[in-house]
């Protein structure tokens, strides 16, 4: 069997024309704004030897933040500034996805293109310079006529690495809620589909290298005077837009959007809402992949319509509390306290996908750790591993503190390979998810919460205030609530880490639910 | 000498630059009074940093003078505009000046299409400054200067300087990177343009045999003042060291030439 028929490659290629489409717009506007700022900031600065190290000094500072953090600090900034101008022009725009995206890669392209643009100018001979001046030529005129057109190998060369930098870059932009072709990168590193991340990252850069060849001709036009090689590369380009804009525009302004965490289940279950949706007339697609705050503040603005979200999740990050309560009692009270932000708590699922902490079962029993107080006298010499926000969320501190665990070392990880990790040894307990299908696959046991410090975590469905009466909505996803229980959910995610596609274990885990129905 | 008035007129003129780094400022041009009449053709003679070439960045308003006036017909410089004073002014630069991404025939057009001359005027004028300065237009227009030899760089120099159709033409050191041959060529015919368009030309140059072939007088430069200024023949009788000198070497020049170089008998 060839490798080319395995199903993901076409499941990939299926989602190329949003992907691509997406990317290539957050780039190219990223850089048509950072050059319309950096061009003439350098011209500006040509002769300000200050003004142009301080310039240089601030790109060169932009560029040593990472970019995925430079992309996240844009969400909190522009939501900030979003509530401001809610409060003072009653107008509002959405901090989520495109625009945040947008500043932030247009920040990053500023530093190739001012350093070129000024060593550009900076090396045009003086002697020409005063020759310009000779002749009668204005400041304006000696700029235009002389300066730029000497600068302009050098000025596009910066153009031409900003551009590479934008659309490398740009795959960074799906956790703050841009579709990308980061989208296949970070749905396949959840997923172990490996298809996926080759393909995301073979796609960014075929495009990052299409993008340089066509200014590539655009600079030798322009070095040559040849009209017909400037000419076919700005085709190039605007074709490149064209084929971007042309998907998105035909797609029905109607959809609804489907919001997906960084995790397997969250991709499962955003196929299987979507899933539904498209199956009751309802036109859906999937926004995935989004940072945990960053999801609920989507579906508040309407950013997105719906996703999966967990109780006790909500209550410590959305209503920041600590104290912990039963769990139907939790569920009344976050359902009143969400209406309150007119969000619709639909229903629980049917499961909880709660934190749990899990080590390997030999090991457990050996120790004689049935429960987290065994673990309590053990923990001085074992290291802990847990994903990017559990050591920083309130949950943690609850468990420590009721136990008194003092690992000897934390660990954070791809939620993934902490499964992997924790089976070989690597580290000794982990705080895995109770619906990880993993937790059988390896031969883990989730350890005992004599105390009660873990608060329950049903998944609920969520929906945003925009469709807070939306009756075929309702309808369409009604038929999922209670209907899946933890032994389902964990096969479900057991599968998909195995390689199915989500889209794959979404259709799997509707048959069962129809099947259960009957 | 009871000279009608001046062309060009330097009056009293100083010009000193920031020396850099805390040193004391250098005192470039020093008090310096100079008349240059229509239709004559000027060579200021001196070393490097002696201040000619601040003198005739003077002229045309490259730099301002910290004191002392420039006039040209009567009228102070200053309160011209400096655009369109310069744009009155041909400038020859030494090795050419050129725009290194134009074409010759852009270069040598340059200043009518400032100007806003419409483009056939500019065409046919570029053509006939090409004949003018002995460059075939058909085989040279559309090259760029780096596809030119250096004396085929400087005769663009010099028709660039000549488009606009100037009354006064500024040379800093045009043939000084030359070799022997061409140099003599293009001094001998930019000498007959002189005359023949009734140029005032002012030629900067280090080379006092050039600056005797060519000028009606010459100014001899020294540390931003002129020690000393006439005809050839008038400087022969200066007694300053440095004219002296400088009037040495070509005479040497001459006299071991003529004792080398028998004329050829004509058979």
């Amino acid at each position: 069997m060839s490798p080319w028929s395995d199903p993901r490659w076409s499941d990939a290629l299926a989602h190329l024309p949003d992907y691509l489409g997406q990317h290539v717009r957050v780039s190219l506007a990223a850089l048509a704004l950072g050059l319309t700022v950096s061009l003439p900031l350098a011209v500006w600065a040509r002769r300000r030897p200050r003004l142009r190290a301080a310039l240089i000094g601030f790109a060169a500072i932009v560029q040593t933040v990472p970019g995925l953090a430079l992309l996240a600090l844009f969400y909190p900034l522009l939501l900030a500034l979003a509530a401001l101008s809610m409060r003072w022009l009653g107008a509002s725009f959405s901090a989520f996805g495109f625009l945040p995206a947008m500043l932030a890669l247009a920040l990053y392209s500023m530093l190739p293109v001012l350093r070129n643009a000024v060593t550009g100018l900076q090396g045009v001979e003086p002697a020409l310079l005063e020759s310009a001046q000779a002749v009668g030529m204005t400041p304006r005129q000696s700029l235009w006529r002389v300066e730029l057109p000497l600068a302009l190998p050098v000025i596009m060369a910066g153009i031409r690495t900003a551009a590479v930098w934008v659309i490398g870059t740009a795959t960074l932009s799906t956790p703050i809620g841009q579709t990308s072709l980061g989208n296949y990168i970070f749905a396949g590193l959840q997923t172990q589909n490996w298809v996926f991340v080759l393909f995301g990252c073979a796609a960014a850069a075929a495009l990052a290298l299409i993008v340089d060849q066509m200014l590539a001709l655009i600079e030798s036009g322009l070095q040559r005077r040849s009209r017909a090689r400037v000419a076919a590369g700005t085709l190039g380009v605007l074709v490149l837009i064209a084929a971007s804009v042309a998907p998105s525009l035909s797609r029905a302004p109607q959809t609804y959007v489907i919001g997906a965490k960084t995790f397997t289940e969250q991709y499962i279950l955003a196929a299987l809402l979507s899933e539904r949706l498209d199956a009751a007339g309802l036109p859906a697609r999937t926004r995935e992949g989004l940072g945990s705050s960053v999801i609920y503040n989507a579906l508040v603005s309407g950013d997105i319509d719906a996703y999966v979200d967990y109780s006790g999740t909500l209550w410590a990050n959305q209503l920041h509390r600590t104290d912990i309560r039963p769990r139907e009692k939790l569920l009344d009270d976050l359902k009143a306290a969400l209406a309150q932000q007119h969000v619709t708590l639909l229903g629980e699922l049917g499961f909880a996908n709660a934190y749990a902490l899990v080590m390997p079962r030999a090991r457990a029993e050996a120790l004689g750790i049935r429960t987290i107080a065994d673990l309590a006298s053990h923990a001085g010499t074992m290291a802990i591993a847990g994903d990017y926000e559990f050591f920083s969320r309130p949950e943690w501190a609850g468990i420590r503190d009721a136990y008194g665990l003092a690992f000897r070392e934390q660990r954070q990880m791809q939620p993934d390979f902490m499964y992997a990790a924790v089976a070989s040894g690597e580290v000794d307990v982990i705080a895995g998810y109770t619906s990880d299908g993993l937790i059988a696959k390896y031969d883990l046991v989730v350890l005992d919460d004599p105390k009660g410090a873990i608060p329950p975590y049903d998944a609920v469905v969520l929906l945003s205030p925009r469709r807070e009466t939306d009756p075929a909505l309702r309808a369409a996803l009604q038929p999922l609530l209670g209907r899946i229980d933890i032994a389902t959910m964990r096969e479900a995610n057991l599968r998909a880490s195995d390689g199915q596609s989500a889209t794959e274990v979404a259709k799997w885990l509707w048959e069962r639910i129809a099947a259960g129905r009957k | 000498m009871s000279a009608p008035s001046p062309l060009i007129a330097f009056a009293h003129v100083s010009k000193s630059f920031d020396g850099g780094g805390g040193a004391p400022p250098v005192l470039a041009v020093d008090d310096i009074s100079l008349d240059i009449a229509a239709g004559e053709f000027l060579a200021i003679v001196g070393a490097s940093g002696s201040g000619k070439t601040t003198l005739l960045r003077l002229a045309n308003r490259l730099i301002a003078p910290d004191s002392g006036t420039i006039a040209i017909d009567g009228a102070d410089i200053a309160s011209r505009d400096p655009i369109a004073l310069r744009r009155s002014i041909g400038t020859v630069f030494q090795s050419g000046g050129l725009f290194p991404h134009m074409s010759v025939a852009a270069n040598i057009g340059i200043t009518p299409k400032l100007m806003g001359w419409p483009a056939a005027q500019i065409a046919a004028r570029v053509d006939d400054l090409m004949a003018l300065v002995r460059l075939d237009p058909a085989a040279h227009r559309d090259r760029l200067p780096q596809q030119l030899s250096g004396g085929q760089r400087q005769r663009v120099g010099v028709a660039r300087a000549l488009a606009a159709r100037p009354r006064i033409v500024l040379m800093d050191e045009p043939f000084g990177a030359l070799d022997p041959l061409t140099r003599d060529a293009l001094g001998e015919d930019y000498r007959a343009l002189h005359r023949d368009l009734g140029l005032t030309t002012v030629m900067i140059t280090h080379d006092m045999a050039e600056a005797v072939l060519l000028a009606d007088r010459i100014a001899v430069m020294r540390e931003g003042r002129i020690v000393a200024q006439g005809t050839a023949a008038e400087l022969s009788q200066s007694d300053d060291a440095d004219v002296v000198t400088l009037l040495q070497t070509p005479r040497r020049q001459a006299e071991r030439l003529r004792a080398l170089l028998p004329e050829r008998s004509r058979a």
